[in-house]
């Protein structure tokens, strides 16, 4: 790749972003363009910002690449992705969320829980947990497109992070931050194009589905004994049950991403800002299609640039990337794909991680701004402006920073660790704000803090990979994890953790008084 | 079949060909409901349009004033 024809291709890009995200912002200033827009409003924007918002290089770079590792075993997390992050959330959640974030004007996820449950202490408790971490997610999304950028075009990878990152902060500055949706819907277009030319190409390349599928069946036996020694069989077969290689697999990467889209603070507020239920359930449509060609073509295509390596370099994926996961898919790019691709995929990278980080950055800011400082400090306005733009700031540096100094294959892990977090966080309090009007303030509360305590203390002192990561429980207590007993130290949070914090939300809301009937009427009014 | 195995889309395992499949199947399950029920939830309820006016009100203040954003021009 040439430096220069890629600084063009991008700039054209971002020129072409920041023109649409002006016009679309022109014409719905008012309410009553608002209105008229947004009757007419196509789903297809409100589904692929949605998705966009959701599918980041994390996604594609990230677990495409553990996808190499682990294999099309990986597919299930596909399967939830639409079944539960489209499918449910939509049709189950959005709704609701939509109706009843309306009648409290709730305007932020923590906003929404701590209307409904009456307790400005959710607020500012759920608007740290985001603060602290999500830079975390953040980082990991500006590694992925570091990555790419120091795979294809041979740069240094500090470089290619800083320039990154210096052009998320321009379009961030810029308006975009709110994702304006309408960006988000040509970033997500952006997308589906090339990803779905990427999925063509790789089984075009190897022979077809069938024949491309059948040729990593018969490399099952090259797996390197570290991986079958803890229980991967091969690429397209599950590993053993219950070895360490499946409780990696099924616990951290399918299981926490695919429940924990559900508590995404990012995405939860896309909800409120629709319209109708007529565009949920159109976008149910559009959406499904886009995230099952999003994370579909990274998984299938991450899963065979083992074939194409064999081929062509003797060595399966891992092994040519020097042993970094999260390299795979930019090599697979950079070698096999025409070189034109490799721009457009850029441009396709560079789609995924804005619309992300655009709405990380946005709900960090307004998770400091008002979620926290407003919270406390009891003021509105004037000064919390300065709060949310320095939020901004800081979220983006912390970001840059945790970017320079995480280690290799970081992106998938460092993605499920956050959805851990939130799944176990914010889970059983938000289902229960949605579907049980006997849940109480206090229950919701005892879920929220025991939830994200275990949570912190399992990365800190149970899970294997993020306290080796970490070095806490090493510096306090000599030992890498408390419990070596298997399969504890890879078994993920989420699978204790949601059950429990469901079990103690609803067990101290039996115990407690009940919300009063007032207060129920207000939130669930016209509410399914 | 392969060896008594059955092998879909050259894949043997039963738990990666059915992932596979059921990946397919989530979006078509996604493409059905949204064809069934494309004009389906427009019904107006009393007083919608102006709970969204309002929302959308206070959200572009919170935009405005607490991100400071679009606070140029209007």
């Amino acid at each position: 790749m040439d430096l220069l024809t890629l600084g063009i291709v991008v700039l054209i890009y971002l020129l072409l972003v920041l023109y649409v995200g002006y016009v679309a912002w022109k014409r719905t200033k008012s309410s009553e363009d608002y209105m008229v827009a947004g009757r007419t409003t196509h789903p297809y924007i409100m589904a692929l910002s949605y998705g966009a918002t959701f599918i980041s290089t994390a996604a594609i770079v990230g677990f495409g690449g553990v996808a190499g590792v682990y294999g099309m075993g990986l597919l299930w997390l596909t399967f939830l992705n639409i079944l539960v992050g489209i499918f449910i959330a939509f049709v189950f959640f959005g709704k609701r969320t939509r109706k009843m974030g309306h009648n409290i004007s709730a305007l932020t996820f923590p906003e929404f829980l701590s209307k409904r449950f009456d307790s400005r202490f959710i607020q500012y408790f759920s608007g740290l947990v985001i603060f602290v971490a999500m830079p975390l997610y953040a980082a990991v999304v500006l590694i992925g497109m570091a990555r790419f950028v120091e795979t294809t075009l041979g740069l240094n990878y500090n470089i290619a992070l800083i320039t990154m990152a210096v052009i998320v902060a321009v379009y961030v500055v810029f308006g975009g931050i709110r994702g304006v949706m309408y960006t988000d819907a040509l970033q997500g277009t952006i997308m589906f194009f090339g990803m779905a030319f990427l999925l063509i190409a790789t089984y075009w390349l190897l022979g077809g589905v069938v024949h491309a599928n059948q040729l990593l069946s018969g490399m099952a036996s090259m797996i390197p004994a570290a991986a079958s020694s803890t229980g991967s069989t091969g690429w397209t077969s599950m590993p053993i049950l219950g070895s360490p290689f499946w409780w990696t697999l099924v616990s951290t990467l399918i299981l926490g991403v695919g429940i924990g889209v559900l508590s995404q603070p990012q995405l939860v507020v896309r909800f409120m800002t629709v319209k109708s239920n007529k565009e949920l359930n159109r976008a149910v449509l559009i959406g499904g299609v886009f995230i099952a060609m999003m994370t579909g073509t990274a998984f299938i295509v991450g899963a065979l640039s083992n074939v194409y390596f064999m081929q062509h370099s003797g060595q399966i994926a891992i092994q040519a990337t020097g042993g970094n996961a999260d390299t795979i898919i930019p090599l697979f790019i950079a070698t096999a794909m025409p070189v034109w691709f490799a721009y457009l995929f850029m441009i396709t990278l560079l789609s995924a991680a804005m619309s992300t980080l655009s709405a990380q950055f946005h709900v960090q800011g307004t998770a400091l701004g008002r979620d926290i400082y407003e919270t406390l400090a009891n003021k509105t306005g004037g000064s919390s402006i300065m709060v949310a733009r320095a939020g901004i700031l800081i979220a983006v540096l912390i970001a840059v920073i945790l970017g320079f100094i995480l280690p290799a294959n970081i992106i998938a892990e460092g993605t499920a660790m956050w959805f851990s977090l939130t799944a176990v966080a914010f889970l059983a309090m938000y289902v229960c704000a949605l579907f049980w009007k006997r849940t109480t303030r206090q229950g919701a509360i005892a879920g929220l803090v025991i939830g994200t305590v275990y949570t912190v203390f399992s990365f800190l002192f149970i899970n294997q990979k993020a306290a080796a990561a970490l070095g806490i429980s090493q510096a306090l207590t000599g030992k890498v994890v408390l419990i070596t007993t298997m399969p504890w130290p890879v078994v993920d949070p989420i699978v204790i953790g949601v059950p429990l914090v469901f079990i103690i939300t609803i067990v101290v809301s039996l115990l407690t008084k009940p919300p009063s009937d007032e207060h129920l009427d207000k939130c669930f009014k016209d509410v399914g | 079949m392969d060896g008594g195995v059955i092998v879909v889309l050259g894949i043997s395992d039963p738990w990666i060909s059915a992932a596979y499949i059921g990946c397919i199947l989530a979006m078509l399950l996604c493409v059905v409901y949204g064809i069934i029920n494309w004009n389906k939830g427009d019904e107006d309820e009393g007083g919608q349009i102006s709970e969204e006016i309002s929302w959308h009100d206070k959200e572009q203040e919170m935009e405005e004033k607490e991100l400071g954003l679009w606070d140029e021009e209007g």
